[in-house]
C-alpha cells in the first residue's frame, strides 16, 4: 500500500480545502464502526469505518456480496445501520442531509412518462420549485452531462449512456455536496463506459462536488478514484485503502502509464488477496 | 459525448418509406370478410326462401331497423345511458377506492376480498334480487355498476403498485420533507401523498386504461343481464327488453336489429376507449409504440 502524498488538483476546483486532499479536506461524513445485518440473519457490514473527505473522489471496490451498496445506502440514509453511525462533522446531530445528497442508481432510473427536463426536474419539485423557476438549474444541469438541447426527448427515444447521463443530472439538481453513486455504468457497453468516465472526471472538477462511487471495476476504480477502498466479502469490510497519487486531469493517456498499471496490480491484488479459496474458480 | 449522441433524437416522424400495406390489410380485410358473409347470408334466405320468423335476410332487418328507428332509438338511448352512468360510477369508485388501498393497508385488508366476492358472484344471479329490492332503473343500474367496478379497481390497484422500487427510493431521498412542527407520521402521509400524485398515478395510467376498456366492455354486458332479468318481469325499455319481447312476439327481424345495435354499441365503446388509450399512452408506454423496422 502507498503513503499518502499530495495530489495536485486542477486550478478550476471549487474548495480552498481541496488544496491538498491527500492530508484531508475538511471531514465531510464518516461512518463509524457501521454494521448491517439482513432480517435473514445476512451480515452485510461487520463494522465498517470510512472517512470521506471535502473533495475527494472514492471509489468503493469489491466483489458483489461485499456490502459496498450497503455502505453507500447507510450514507444516503436510504437504510439505517443495525449498529454504528453515520457522522456529519459541522453539523447537528438532528440535521436532515438528504438535500446534499444526489444518488444515481445502476439503472438510469427515470420516469418514462416524462421528458427529460421534467425529469430532471423531480428532485426540485419535491422540495416545491416550481418549473418555471427550475429552468435555470434543470438548464445548467443538462448541460453539465452534456446534453443541452434533450430537454423534450423522452427517455425511451435516448440511448443506455445518455438516460444514465439524465439520471447523473438529475442527481446535481440539487446541487449536492455528496454525489452517491451505485455502479452507474455497469450495465453499459465499454465504449460508452470510457465516454462516461471522462466526462465524470470532468464534472467533477467543474462542479466541485464529493464523489462515492460504488464499483467492481478495478480499472474504472483507479482511472477515476483520488482514493480507492477494496472492501471484501463475507462478511463485508474494508481489506486496503489505496491513494492514487496522479494528478485530477486525467485522460485516456493516464492508462498507459507506468503508475496506472502499478495501482491497477496493487487493488487487484487487494481484492484477490481477501478472496476465500472458493471464490477463486 | 459523440459516443452516446443519439441519432433521433428530434425525428417523431420516421423517414419516408414503402406505404406500409398491413395497416390497410386490417381494416379492408375484415371488411371484406363482412361484406362475403352478409351476401352469403341473403342469398341462402333468398334461394331457400326461408321465412323471416326463422331467419331474416340482412336486407330485411336493415328494413325492419329503419322502419322501427323510433322504438329502437329510444331503447337504444335507455341502454346507453344505463352503461355509461354505470361505466362512470364505476371508475369513480374503482379508482376511489384503489387509491385509498393504496394509501392504507388497513383498508385493503379490510376491503379487498370483498370486492372479489362481488365480482366472482355471478351478476345474473344477483340480478334478481337487486330488483325486488331496487327500484327498476335502480337495479339495472347497480349491475352494470358491479360488472364494470372490479376490473377498474384491480387494474387500478395494481398499476399503483407496480411502480419502479429505485424511483420510491429517490422520493424518499429527496422527498422526505417533514413540515416543522408535526409529528412524524404526518410528514410520512404527506411523502406518501406525494408519491401517489407525481409517481403512483401516472405509473397506473396504463393499467387504469387497459381496466377501462375490459370495464366499458362488461358495462354493457351488466346492462344488458339486469335488462333481461327485468324484461322477464315483464318491464323495461332497453335494447335488451326489445330482444326478450320480440322473441315472445316472434318479431325475429327486429330482434336481430336490436341485436345488431347492441352490437354495435359495444364496437363503438370499445373503439373509443382504445382510442383514449392510444391518446394518452402514445408519448411513452410500449403498448402506444410501434415497432420500428
Amino acid at each position: 500500500m502507498q503513503t499518502r502524498s499530495t495530489a495536485h488538483p486542477h486550478p478550476l476546483a471549487l474548495s480552498a480545502s481541496l488544496s491538498h486532499p491527500g492530508e484531508g479536506g475538511s471531514p465531510l461524513v464518516s461512518l463509524r464502526g457501521v454494521k448491517k445485518t439482513f432480517a435473514n440473519g445476512t451480515t452485510a457490514l461487520a463494522g465498517l469505518d470510512l472517512g470521506i473527505r471535502a473533495g475527494e473522489f472514492v471509489s468503493l471496490l469489491g466483489p458483489s456480496g461485499c456490502g459496498k451498496s450497503t455502505a453507500l445506502r447507510i450514507l444516503a440514509g436510504l437504510m439505517d445501520a443495525s449498529a454504528g453511525t453515520v457522522e456529519w462533522p459541522g453539523s447537528g446531530a438532528d440535521a436532515d442531509h438528504r438535500g446534499e445528497i444526489g444518488f444515481v442508481f445502476q439503472e438510469p432510473t427515470l420516469m418514462p412518462w416524462a421528458n427529460v427536463a421534467d425529469n430532471v426536474w423531480l428532485p426540485l419539485r419535491l422540495r416545491g420549485v416550481s418549473r418555471k423557476a427550475a429552468q435555470g438549474s434543470i438548464d445548467e444541469c443538462l448541460d453539465l452531462v452534456g446534453l443541452s438541447g434533450f430537454h423534450k426527448s423522452y427517455p425511451r427515444e435516448l440511448s443506455g449512456g445518455m438516460k444514465m447521463r439524465v439520471s447523473i443530472a438529475r442527481a446535481l439538481s440539487l446541487r449536492p455536496k455528496l454525489l452517491l453513486m451505485d455502479e452507474p455504468f455497469a450495465a453499459l457497453d465499454e465504449i460508452t463506459r470510457f465516454r462516461l468516465n471522462d466526462d465524470l472526471l470532468h464534472l467533477q472538477r467543474d462542479f466541485g462536488c464529493t464523489v462515492v462511487f460504488v464499483t467492481h471495476s478495478v480499472y474504472e476504480s483507479v482511472y477515476l478514484s483520488s482514493r480507492i477502498v477494496v472492501m471484501a466479502a463475507r462478511p463485508g469490510r474494508v481489506v486496503a485503502e489505496i491513494d492514487v497519487d496522479a494528478p485530477r486531469e486525467r485522460d485516456e493517456e493516464f492508462r498507459t502509464t507506468p503508475l496506472y498499471g502499478d495501482l491497477c496490480r496493487q487493488a487487484s491484488r487487494a481484492l484477490h488477496g481477501a478472496m476465500a479459496p472458493d471464490e477463486h474458480l | 459525448m459523440d459516443a452516446t449522441a443519439p441519432a433521433r433524437i428530434d425525428a417523431p416522424s420516421p423517414p419516408a418509406r414503402p406505404r406500409d400495406w398491413s395497416a390497410a390489410w386490417k381494416v379492408v380485410l375484415p371488411l371484406a370478410l363482412f361484406v362475403l358473409v352478409l351476401w352469403g347470408w341473403e342469398t341462402y334466405v333468398v334461394a331457400n326462401e326461408v321465412p323471416p320468423y326463422i331467419l331474416p335476410a340482412p336486407s330485411v332487418i336493415w328494413a325492419t331497423l329503419l322502419k322501427d328507428w323510433p322504438v329502437l332509438s329510444v331503447s337504444l338511448l335507455t341502454t346507453l345511458k344505463t352503461t355509461f352512468l354505470g361505466l362512470i360510477l364505476a371508475v369513480t369508485g374503482g379508482v376511489a377506492l384503489a387509491v385509498l388501498l393504496s394509501l392504507s393497508r388497513l383498508v385493503e385488508y379490510s376491503l379487498y376480498p370483498y370486492a372479489v366476492v362481488l365480482q366472482v358472484t355471478p351478476v345474473v344471479a344477483i340480478s334478481p334480487l337487486l330488483l325486488i329490492y331496487l327500484p327498476q332503473e335502480a337495479a339495472v343500474l347497480t349491475c352494470a355498476w358491479l360488472v364494470a367496478f372490479f376490473p377498474v379497481l384491480s387494474n387500478t390497484t395494481l398499476g399503483l403498485q407496480s411502480v419502479d422500487r429505485n424511483l420510491l427510493e429517490l422520493f424518499d431521498l429527496y422527498g422526505a420533507t417533514r413540515p416543522k412542527g408535526w409529528p412524524a407520521f404526518v410528514g410520512r402521509f404527506v411523502t406518501r401523498l406525494k408519491a401517489l400524485w407525481y409517481l403512483r398515478r401516472p405509473a397506473a395510467l396504463p393499467y387504469f386504461l387497459a381496466g377501462l376498456k375490459i370495464a366499458g366492455g362488461l358495462s354493457l354486458i351488466g346492462a344488458v343481464v339486469a335488462e333481461i332479468a327485468a324484461g322477464s318481469a315483464g318491464a323495461g325499455s332497453g335494447l335488451a327488453y326489445r330482444i326478450i319481447e320480440s322473441q315472445y312476439r316472434l318479431n325475429i327481424p327486429r330482434l336481430f336489429a336490436a341485436l345488431a345495435l347492441l352490437s354495435l354499441t359495444g364496437v363503438v365503446i370499445f373503439l373509443a376507449l382504445s382510442a383514449l388509450s392510444h391518446l394518452l399512452l402514445r408519448r411513452w408506454h410500449e403498448s402506444a409504440l410501434g415497432r420500428e423496422r
